[in-house]
């Protein structure tokens, strides 16, 4: 909502939970938004929205800064002529990535002005405010939610927040703002550098900070979804809730914490505050070293304020996540089962191949690592084993960072060669069904230009291209993988069928798309 | 509150149209859920709380008034929710027959939980047909009058 309030020209991004409905929720109102290859794609080309002058916004889970991290650290030292808000959308906890970064870090390391909102109104306040400061100092900035901000709904008001209207698109030769190399880095780097003095100086007055008044005896310093748990569980302490939580203002810090007799950092994630604190020479207490891990909530926030450091309750499990009846992938992990494979896995719905009753995936890193790790492995293991190396990764996973690993195989083929096994499901099915560039449709569902995987691989060069449904034909499945594995050479096969939950809304999309053509 | 259950059953729709009807009453609403890996068939659970303000988009454990949960099986994984002497509303209080179609059971429990709330029966409707197609209205309509129907102090406290 905010980004149509704010004349938002295009956003773009990669589907990550909890990021995934910020995009979707934009184009359903009206906005224009496309899902990106990867995340550091999407970046690229908010920078080119931005460089014409117009407004972007680019969005992602907490990994997937770590994919545009390229772009964003150099990004930094440039001019902007219109705006540049990247969403990191964090997960402590967990509740569904592979771990819990604190992307907080990253506006530090790369000097990027960062807003945390702390509910489902400062979202839409912070956007807007996130898009001015932009403008104001022609510099990207980090827009960092959580997930119980991401996935939190609350009430929000709108129009609090007046921005000014977006200028035209056009373009102005500026070599020494926007071409990075060395001769017009270095001074790009100073005039950053002076950016983040003079943001800093407005963040300590007035900036998006809240003083909430109470008592002296105890002082709270806390950002984002925190703040809610220490009003909840401290209502009358005084509290000094940081919205700019980077550059930060350490002298605003400085003076509450010196008026109050107890300060206490209270923050979810890394302690990136009360290191910045005692750095300026801010004494404040902070969160002992097991509140790191995991989400912070208001049990987790009176323990700390109390000092309690008896063991935490255990929470009853709840029933895993399991493949679904009918996935496609079920057959898939039974023929990898029945091979006894060695499994280099991805990101998506078939992590769950982890699992039981599969236990048929070795290896999970990063998005895209199957095909570099697969092959790291193959390179190492001795013969009998290397042979028994698959790597397994989803349609959208391949589209994401799975190219260049194909294109590494290609170039560094192992002695015992390799299987690279592209589960096409011909969806994004563990986001919740988004397109990606291998469906031919956009965010939208549109038909558009279509990446054909096996005419990726045969162009390539690898001659073993193999094309089959493993539902419909299980056993056909399991020998076409077992030959593979049993010669020298490099292989792919694409394990193509529609994701079961997705299947009836794919045939749909394009039923709709033939009648438009016609 | 929480609602609860597993991937697919409608926890987070029913958490929507209660999200919606408290809002609709004037008082300030919060909501949390965890998406992801839980749409696969896994454990779903949703909070919901209002009041005249509220922090915590979470209802602390054990604070919870009232448990709505869509699968038994789920019962003992949420119990710890409930504060004691708080209302657990689980399918065993509809008969699943009587309704018009299993998948509006989320609705029926719903309708069971709104004995206890003060909100009028049109400010429900209201709510459920602004978060469901309308070709689902009807169903759900009756699914939830069913509830509020059969659900008359039937909601037990559960043992910690």
């Amino acid at each position: 909502m905010a980004a149509i309030d704010a004349g938002v020209r295009l956003g773009t991004g990669y589907p990550g939970t909890p990021s995934t409905e910020i995009l979707e929720s934009f184009e359903s109102l009206g906005g224009r938004a496309q899902w990106s290859p990867n995340e550091k794609v999407a970046l690229e080309v908010g920078i080119g929205v931005a460089f014409a002058g117009a407004r972007a916004l680019v969005t992602m889970k907490h990994v997937g800064l770590n994919v545009a991290a390229d772009p964003l650290f150099t990004v930094a030292y440039t001019r902007l002529d219109g705006a540049l808000v990247v969403v990191s959308a964090d997960d402590p906890g967990m509740a569904s990535s592979q771990n819990e970064q604190d992307n907080r870090r990253y506006a530090l390391a790369a000097g990027v002005p960062m807003l945390e909102p702390s509910d489902s109104q400062e979202a839409y306040e912070f956007t807007l405010r996130a898009i001015e400061i932009s403008e104001r100092w022609q510099v990207p900035v980090l827009l960092r939610m959580t997930t119980r901000v991401c996935h939190s709904k609350t009430v929000v008001r709108r129009g609090t927040v007046a921005i000014p209207s977006p200028r035209p698109a056009h373009f102005e030769h500026d070599f020494g703002s926007r071409v990075m190399i060395p001769a017009y880095a270095r001074p790009a780097h100073l005039r950053l550098r002076k950016k983040l003095a003079e943001i800093a100086a407005w963040n300590e007055e007035p900036g998006p900070n809240e003083l909430v008044a109470g008592t002296p005896s105890l002082g709270v310093i806390t950002s984002g979804v925190a703040f809610q748990y220490v009003r909840e569980v401290a209502p009358t302490a005084s509290v000094l809730k940081l919205g700019m939580t980077y550059p930060l203002p350490v002298e605003r810090m400085r003076a509450f914490a010196a008026g109050v007799e107890r300060c206490i950092v209270i923050e979810e994630g890394d302690p990136y505050l009360v290191e910045a604190a005692r750095t300026a020479g801010i004494a404040v207490e902070g969160k002992p070293g097991a509140f790191r891990c995991g989400e912070l909530n208001t049990a987790r926030v009176r323990r700390i304020l109390e000092g309690d450091s008896s063991p935490e309750p255990k929470r009853v499990p709840g029933k895993p996540p399991a493949l679904c009846a009918g996935c496609p992938h079920r057959s898939v992990y039974t023929a990898l089962k029945n091979l006894n494979c060695i499994v280099s896995g991805d990101i998506g719905c078939y992590s769950l191949g982890a699992l039981p009753p599969f236990e048929a995936m070795d290896s999970l890193v990063c998005m895209g690592a199957a095909i570099g790790v697969g092959l790291g492995m193959r390179h190492s293991l001795p013969p009998e084993e290397a042979k028994r190396v698959v790597s397994v990764i989803g349609d959208s996973t391949f589209v994401h960072s799975g190219i260049t690993g194909l294109v590494e195989m290609v170039y560094n083929p192992p002695e015992s060669g390799h299987v690279v096994l592209i589960l096409d499901n011909g969806t994004t099915a563990m986001t919740g069904m988004q397109e990606h560039p291998g469906t031919g449709r956009t965010l939208a569902h549109a038909k558009t230009g279509k990446v054909v995987f096996e005419d990726l691989a045969r162009a390539l060069g690898i001659r073993n291209v193999h094309v089959i449904d493993p539902t419909l034909a299980p056993a056909k499945f399991q020998e076409l993988i077992q030959s593979c594995l049993d010669v020298p050479e490099l292989s792919v096969v694409i394990a193509r069928r529609d994701c079961l939950l997705a299947s009836r809304a794919i045939r749909e999309y394009e039923r709709c798309n033939e009648q438009q053509t016609d | 509150m929480v609602i609860a259950g597993l991937g697919g059953q409608g926890v987070l729709k029913a958490s929507d149209i209660l999200a919606d009807a408290a809002f609709s009453a004037g008082l300030d609403v919060k909501k949390s859920e965890l998406h992801g890996m839980s749409q696969r068939g896994g454990s779903v659970s949703s909070d919901v709380r209002f009041g005249e303000r509220v922090f915590s988009p979470m209802t602390p454990e054990g604070e919870a008034d009232f448990l709505v949960v869509i699968a038994p099986d789920q019962i003992p994984v949420n119990a710890a929710a409930l504060r004691e002497g708080g209302i657990l509303i689980e399918p065993s209080q509809i008969d699943e027959s009587s309704l018009p179609s299993k998948k509006s059971i989320n609705v029926a429990l719903l309708g069971i939980l709104s004995r206890y709330l003060p909100f009028s029966v049109d400010a429900w409707a209201a709510a459920l047909q602004r978060n469901l197609p309308e070709k689902l209205h009807e169903a759900n309509l009756m699914a939830f009058s069913i509830g509020r129907g059969n659900g008359q102090a039937c909601g037990r406290a559960v043992e910690q």
